[in-house]
């Protein structure tokens, strides 16, 4: 008996000029389960999932709906098949309710009025059912990720959906958050509903999914049972090669304080408030101080104002006991802090620069590569090709390729090289493994640690809990703003953090 | 090791020229068929000239070469700012302001065409130096700000020049006081050398050593872009000013440098076309079209200062061209034909991606075939 597919991605090849990126592709969702979908970035799992979903034309292959051969050309078209997708990124209208998001685009009227009754009879109805808690009339820009995130699921239910797509659900949620999400995925599993998992963390996949299908560069490396494989399996299967997951590291040995910050306050670019509400630590040479916390409660603007990039209202921050406070970026630079930027996009690189020049982006103006104002090729593509070497960099044309063409991962690498051969005293590295695949990150952990181990003072702002568990020497929690808890790595829990990061508890109120 | 030659269809300067030229053709076709609804019968007397007139004669070469001069400076004005991520519309004005400060160290201080020259720079970096101090000090968008300079700076100079009896013609012994002197009576000396070139041109009355000038500064915008730090600089704050600001440049001070440099570009343009003897500052009420014409010639260039010679070259050759269609069609007309092939020629952009695709799609062909 030929088993029972709802969605079938028969042979799909899709290229764009100069890759292929997916290259003769099957992926077969069997009705009723959870299929996960792994692989590195750029292996081609978003390429594909776009291609399901009706936003790119494949050159070959066919897709079947119930054993049918369908045309989705268009999401419109995906949407009527009944199949829903939860985005990274979420796509909701900040300024309007719950309610309203969910019934966008399909709205009931009458004589042109909206009829809402009925819609939020069923909204309420599928949330109790499913266990997602929303509150319809809640103003999407006032509520957490996490429920943002329940309106989009809530969204493809009220469509009726029953293939639901999820494209890297947790990378925004807090590990209790991802526990529910596990537990609402289990749900519709139960219901009968098809869902295609796509993420990079095994962890996850190994808890819910039934089977996994693993890409690596734009080509099919098979499906599995899960129940039948391990991680270090599907980890081979995903990059190739054996891949460790703990960070080896020594016991840190921390010297004096390099970074010295005291009650900073940092005014918010996006709300009235301060986004940093007088914050104060140190970083110690030969450690590695992690701040962890969910994105938005101020990491971010904490960064710029220790890295000069908005200037601070409040508070002082010294760099090898130098004041620094107000000193321009330049300054900070000489004074030798290295800054891997949250946005490699925005801020690491200059995109339609080549790698060469984009190498010498901090240091073009020392005496090494410039003689009297003109810039000296010859020295600056010497010193870069040793960049690209000593780190392999990876680019189609070397000193010589655009940046805007290289992968997410060699760009990252060029702006790590490019940092730590700056030889700081200070590294302040904000999510350096952010959408990269294992192999990456694994490489970046190693140089975090090389760097600690040289004596400066590594101050890493993370989003992911692993990471901050892996390779941390002290951890400081952030929520809204101000930090509620230090912990020692070896002392604590994800789930301890979790609710530090959540806001569920504060060290000082503990005390007092 | 030898670097592999790129593929045909990867040569991102190959397909810019290709680009530059398939616009011109389609420009020209388009032009000849405006001629032909309006002049069915002179039509092919019209484009001829248009096209011929250029060449015909060393005079009319000259002429080419001496109106290309000017729209080259304001081309590489436009070019420079725009290569530092600015859109510096603002041309006309720093335009007439070079072109006053030219006339006023020529007639009323009686100052040689070098000084002149120089002070002609001064006018115009004065003039670019407004709309940088409120972009960089206030963020205030500099196209806005450069368009109301640019009636600024032309009311300001009529009633300065309006009110300068001494700079008008009607005080070197010539009837009309709507214009300022001509040079040959006020101080010949102000005169921009022909330096031999009019031997050269056959004589020509319009050559003189100003388009030598504007390539020898063309050459020099192009190294301070591609070979200096200042040039890493400014392209990186045009390119990513989040980047810029990362890597500690002083994005501020750059927005600031890059408006005065390309003011005193339109500003030396000013000089040197009111400086060649030949025309005189009549007082009008509308802001100097030569500034402005500076945009599609930086466009057609794709901002690159040695295109922007090429692109001036080719624009003025069209003017040229244009004037000698009269009387067969009226001098509006000619414009409207020459706006026509100019606007068309600006879509080199446009025509770049078609061309990148067509290229694309043999490639495909190709690899289908095989």
């Amino acid at each position: 008996m030929a088993e029972d597919f709802v969605i079938e991605m028969l042979h799909i090849t899709k290229e764009f000029p100069g890759i292929k990126a997916n290259d003769d592709i099957t992926l077969q969702l069997r009705r009723g389960e959870i299929h996960a979908l792994l692989g590195e970035n750029g292996a081609g799992k978003s390429t594909l999932m776009s291609v399901l979903f009706g936003l790119y034309q494949p050159e070959k292959g066919v897709i079947k709906k119930d054993g049918k051969e369908v045309r989705i050309k268009d999401p419109n078209d995906a949407n009527r098949l009944g199949i829903g997708m939860v985005h990274q990124h979420f796509k909701l209208v900040e300024c309007f309710t719950v309610l309203d998001n969910i019934i966008l685009g399909v709205e009931e009227t009458r004589f042109g009025f909206l009829r809402k009754d009925e819609a939020r009879k069923k909204v309420v109805a599928l949330s109790e059912k499913y266990g997602l808690r929303v509150d319809p009339d809640a103003l999407v820009e006032d509520i957490s990720v996490g429920m943002q995130q329940r309106v989009e699921i809530l969204k493809m239910l009220y469509r009726d959906n029953d293939i639901l797509i999820f494209d890297e659900p947790t990378a925004v949620l807090t590990p209790q958050e991802i526990d529910e999400l596990m537990e609402i995925m289990r749900g519709f599993k139960a219901e009968g509903k098809s869902i295609l998992f796509i993420t990079h963390k095994l962890n996850e996949i190994m808890a819910v999914a039934d089977r996994c299908t693993v890409l690596r560069k734009g080509r099919c490396m098979g499906t599995v049972d899960i129940a039948s494989t391990t991680k270090e399996e599907l980890s081979r299967m995903m990059v190739g090669r054996d891949v460790s997951f703990a960070v080896e590291k020594k016991p840190a040995q921390p010297g004096e304080p390099i970074l010295e910050v005291e009650n900073l306050v940092v005014p918010s670019k996006v709300h009235k408030n301060d986004a940093v509400k007088g914050v104060s630590f140190q970083a110690r040479a030969g450690e590695i101080l992690c701040i962890a916390g969910i994105e938005g409660n101020g990491q971010s603007e904490l960064v710029y104002g220790i890295t000069g990039l908005e200037k601070v209202t409040g508070g002082h921050i010294r760099l090898c006991g130098q004041d620094i406070t107000d000193a321009p970026i330049r300054e900070r630079s000489k004074a030798g802090m290295s800054h891997i930027p949250e946005d490699r996009h925005k801020h690491g690189l200059v995109l339609d620069y080549t790698l060469g020049q984009n190498m010498i982006l901090q240091r073009y103006w020392q005496p090494q590569f410039q003689n009297h104002g003109f810039i000296r090729k010859a020295e600056v593509e010497q010193y870069a090709e040793k960049l690209i070497r000593q780190y392999d960099v990876r680019s189609g044309q070397g000193v010589d390729t655009i940046a805007r063409s290289m992968s997410g991962g060699n760009q990252q690498k060029a702006i790590i090289a490019r940092e730590i051969d700056k030889e700081p005293q200070l590294l302040v590295a904000v999510q350096p493994t952010r959408g990269l695949d294992v192999g990456a990150i694994e490489y970046i952990h190693k140089q975090l640690v090389a760097e600690r181990d040289a004596g400066r003072a590594v101050l890493l702002i993370s989003l992911e809990l692993d990471e901050v568990m892996n390779l941390s020497d002290r951890i400081l929690v952030m929520y809204e703003g101000e930090i509620v808890g230090e912990f020692d790595p070896a002392k604590t829990t994800v789930q301890e953090l979790g609710l530090y990061m959540a806001g569920g508890k504060k060290q000082g109120e503990a005390k007092a | 090791m030898k670097k592999s030659r790129k593929p045909l269809s990867q040569n991102a300067a190959l397909i810019g020229v290709l680009a530059s030229l398939l616009s011109i053709v389609i420009g020209l076709l388009l032009g000849y068929l405006l001629l032909v609804i309006l002049n069915p019968g002179a039509s092919a007397k019209g484009m001829a000239a248009m096209l011929g007139t250029g060449i015909a004669s060393l005079d009319k070469f000259g002429k080419v070469l001496y109106q290309a001069a000017p729209l080259m400076m304001c081309g590489l004005s436009v070019g420079f700012a725009f290569k530092t991520g600015l859109f510096n519309i603002g041309a006309p004005g720093q335009y007439t302001m070079g072109t006053f400060f030219a006339l006023v160290c020529a007639i009323q201080f009686q100052l040689p065409w070098y000084l002149c020259l120089l002070a002609a720079m001064i006018g115009g970096a004065v003039w670019g130096i407004f709309p940088g101090l409120f972009k960089a000090l206030f963020n205030v968008n500099e196209v806005i700000t450069s368009i109301m300079f640019n009636w600024i700076g032309m009311y300001l100079v009529n009633l300065l020049i309006a009110n300068m009896p001494t700079m008008l013609a009607s005080a070197w012994g010539a009837s009309n006081s709507d214009r300022t002197a001509a040079l040959s009576s006020a101080n010949p000396g102000a005169i921009i050398p022909k330096g031999g070139l009019d031997k050269l041109f056959g004589n020509s009355s319009w050559i003189n050593i100003s388009v030598l000038i504007t390539i020898v500064v063309a050459i020099v915008i192009w190294v301070v872009l591609q070979k200096t730090t200042f040039g890493y600089e400014l392209k990186a704050c045009g390119l990513n000013k989040d980047a810029s600001q990362y890597a500690g440049i002083n994005a501020k001070r750059n927005i600031i440098l890059s408006m005065v440099i390309a003011g005193a570009l339109s500003g030396l343009g000013g000089g040197i076309y009111y400086l060649a003897g030949t025309v005189q500052y009549v007082i009008e009420k509308s802001v100097l079209a030569m500034g402005f014409n500076g945009i599609p010639v930086a466009l057609l260039a794709n901002s690159n200062p040695i295109g922007v010679i090429f692109s001036a070259l080719f624009i003025s050759y069209i003017q040229v061209g244009g004037a000698a269609m009269q009387p067969e069609y009226s001098p509006e007309t000619t414009d409207i034909v020459i706006a026509v092939i100019i606007y068309l020629a600006a879509f080199a952009l446009l025509m770049r991606g078609v061309i990148s695709k067509a290229f694309a799609n043999r490639k495909q062909k190709e690899a289908a075939k095989k």
